[in-house]
């Protein structure tokens, strides 16, 4: 559905935060298509404005941040959602769509501004909620879906943007167990369809299940930028997180094995 | 399709209300001579055409075109604000139009001077109103401040308002300015439809058109801008559309509350929440609704009745009765 051919999204340099004071410094981080990178760091260390400034909400207050090698703060925001897409962490809505036409909102950036979604858009719109196995709740309201089901038709919405890069801001945490898994997968598949994606999460384990990469935002510096199993060590979750976690190798699955959590509560 | 059939029904509704409304009145005309005039343009009673086109045509058109205007710029305001219970006043237009019209009045201007200073009172609220968020917010640009904004400088207009009704002559004037405030479609002549027409013209197409796109908008602003949409730019369409038709409404009218804030309910729970369905919708229950409360401001009794009262009297229990049917289901 979507071509990567090695599209980077890129911040160099950059210092993240308002009115022209930073409170998060020099960022060098690079997406590519295809990759997952995982966010991690404690609540106000800064992940939501690093999202914003991705976004092109926020200007960067010093340095640079570009996509396709065009400097994003020049774009403008129907261009900017044709590069990079966003799932907000699952809420309720002022009015009760169909997630259908949830979904179908996600066509807005290819759409002119007295136009409305037509055959094709539809199709598409249907193929993202298929994608993510939602397809049967395509005629519910969004309301009225449980949680899980919501941040899934979310994703599709993002999915049918048809961008290159898509944001998540903490797809799992407010899910059951079972759910979290299944978003960590379909997170999984999207990257195989070559989408970009970063991920902010509060669970490690999240980057190890899904993660090419980590990195971690911590005294306003974004520090351990690389692969789960190198950067997540039992200090480095010690000093992000002020806790005793072991980290070990899962059993083989048939798939491989992989670093899974055990915090210390003893 | 659904909408198309829905859409349908209502245009049906309106042109069996608008049959009815002009055979009501002193002079009663049966819905068959209504008819048969309309097509043959004649009649064997001499007096129906000039009752219709000199009299109850243009109240009639009038009444659509208010009514209409008030419910969709009502409804585009609720998808603006993400909010159920904003009506198309929430900027200030209402009291800007009435301390316009007010002052206009106490001046002992003739009424196409009461007319032209309600408009701009209208819009320069709005336009305070605006500046005002603008200006607290510093580019953070948030519903929340504007709806603040609208507040305060309504309630500002409205101290004005209650200021020029106090030095306002209690004989002459101040029944004047009173008789204004509530309402009515007594004056309307044809000079006074044709601008009503432009205005409602000029502000309700372009409602229509970004009507899929303001969807988008009641995700919230960051969300909708993440979707693509130009948020700032959209915002300032719908609120420039949406004073313009309330402002030219008031303007010739006087202020009519409740349909603004009823109708989109009512539309709502039948149409469903997609903008592109509920805008005409609107337009079209809107319509229907003002032309049943004029025909019954006009006929109920000898003299007219304000139209003010009547859409509070009729809205008030319908909106409780909409409020507790839907609270059942999530907006």
């Amino acid at each position: 559905m979507v071509n990567g051919d090695g599209i980077m999204l890129q911040m160099k340099g950059a210092g993240l935060g308002y009115n022209g004071r930073a409170i998060v410094h020099d960022v060098d981080l690079e997406i590519r298509s295809g990759d997952i990178l995982c966010l991690l760091g404690q609540n106000g260390a800064g992940k939501t404005t690093l999202f914003r400034t991705m976004l092109g909400f926020i200007r960067p207050v010093y340095g640079t941040i570009s996509v396709d090698g065009r400097d994003l703060s020049r774009l403008s925001p129907r261009e900017v959602a044709g590069f990079v897409s966003y799932v907000p962490q699952s809420y309720a809505m002022p009015f009760s769509y169909k997630a259908r036409d949830v979904v179908l909102f996600g066509r807005t950036a290819h759409l002119g501004i007295f136009a409305a979604p037509g055959r094709k858009d539809r199709s598409i719109a249907m193929e993202c909620l298929e994608i993510l196995d939602m397809a049967h709740l395509a005629d519910r309201s969004f309301n009225e879906l449980s949680g899980g089901e919501r941040q899934m038709v979310v994703i599709a919405r993002a999915l049918a943007q048809e961008a290159r890069f898509m944001i998540l801001d903490e797809p799992a945490s407010n899910l059951d167990y079972g759910n979290q898994v299944r978003v960590i997968r379909k997170i999984r598949e999207l990257a195989g369809r070559s989408i970009g994606i970063l991920m902010a999460t509060h669970h490690p384990d999240h980057a190890f299940m899904a993660a090419s990469r980590v990195a971690v935002l911590s005294n306003g510096r974004l520090c351990h930028n690389g692969p789960p199993g190198e950067m997540l060590t039992p200090q480095t979750l010690k000093s992000v997180y002020g806790v005793d976690v072991q980290v070990f190798d899962s059993p083989d699955d048939g798939g491989g094995t992989r670093k899974v959590c055990a915090p210390v509560v003893g | 399709m659904k909408g198309a059939s829905l859409l349908l029904f209502c245009v049906c509704v309106l042109a069996g209300f608008c049959i009815l409304s002009l055979g009501i009145g002193r002079y009663p005309v049966s819905p068959g001579t209504i008819v048969s005039w309309m097509i043959t343009g004649g009649s064997a009673d001499g007096n129906v055409p000039l009752i219709m086109v000199g009299i109850r045509l243009p109240r009639l058109i009038a009444a659509i075109a208010a009514g209409g205007a008030l419910a969709i710029s009502g409804a585009a305001y609720q998808g603006l604000f993400r909010n159920p219970m904003v009506s198309p006043d929430i900027l200030g237009v209402s009291s800007g139009a009435g301390f316009g019209a007010a002052l206009a009045i106490l001046l002992s201007m003739p009424a196409a001077v009461v007319q032209v200073m309600s408009f701009t009172g209208g819009i320069s609220a709005v336009l305070v109103a605006v500046a005002v968020s603008k200006a607290i917010g510093r580019g953070n640009d948030s519903v929340l401040v504007l709806v603040l904004s609208g507040i305060v400088v309504s309630s500002l207009f409205g101290a004005l308002l209650s200021m020029l009704k106090y030095v306002a002559d209690p004989l002459d004037k101040l029944p004047a300015i009173t008789y204004w405030l509530m309402g009515s479609l007594a004056d309307i002549r044809m000079r006074e439809l044709r601008t009503v027409l432009v205005m409602v013209a000029a502000g309700a197409v372009p409602l229509m058109l970004v009507s899929w796109r303001l969807n988008v908008l009641s995700f919230g602003e960051e969300e909708a801008r993440s979707l693509g949409l130009h948020t700032g730019m959209m915002r300032a369409v719908v609120i420039v559309c949406a004073t313009m038709v309330t402002a030219g409404v008031i303007s010739v009218c006087g202020i009519i509350g409740w349909v603004g804030l009823v109708v989109p309910h009512i539309s709502r729970f039948v149409a469903g929440p997609n903008h592109r369905l509920l805008l005409p919708v609107s337009f079209l229950i809107g319509a229907a609704f003002m032309l049943a409360v004029d025909t019954v401001a006009r006929s109920a009794v000898s003299v007219e009745i304000p139209i003010g009262i009547i859409t509070a009297v009729a809205g008030a229990p319908f909106f409780i009765w909409v409020m507790k049917k839907s609270s059942i289901r999530s907006w």
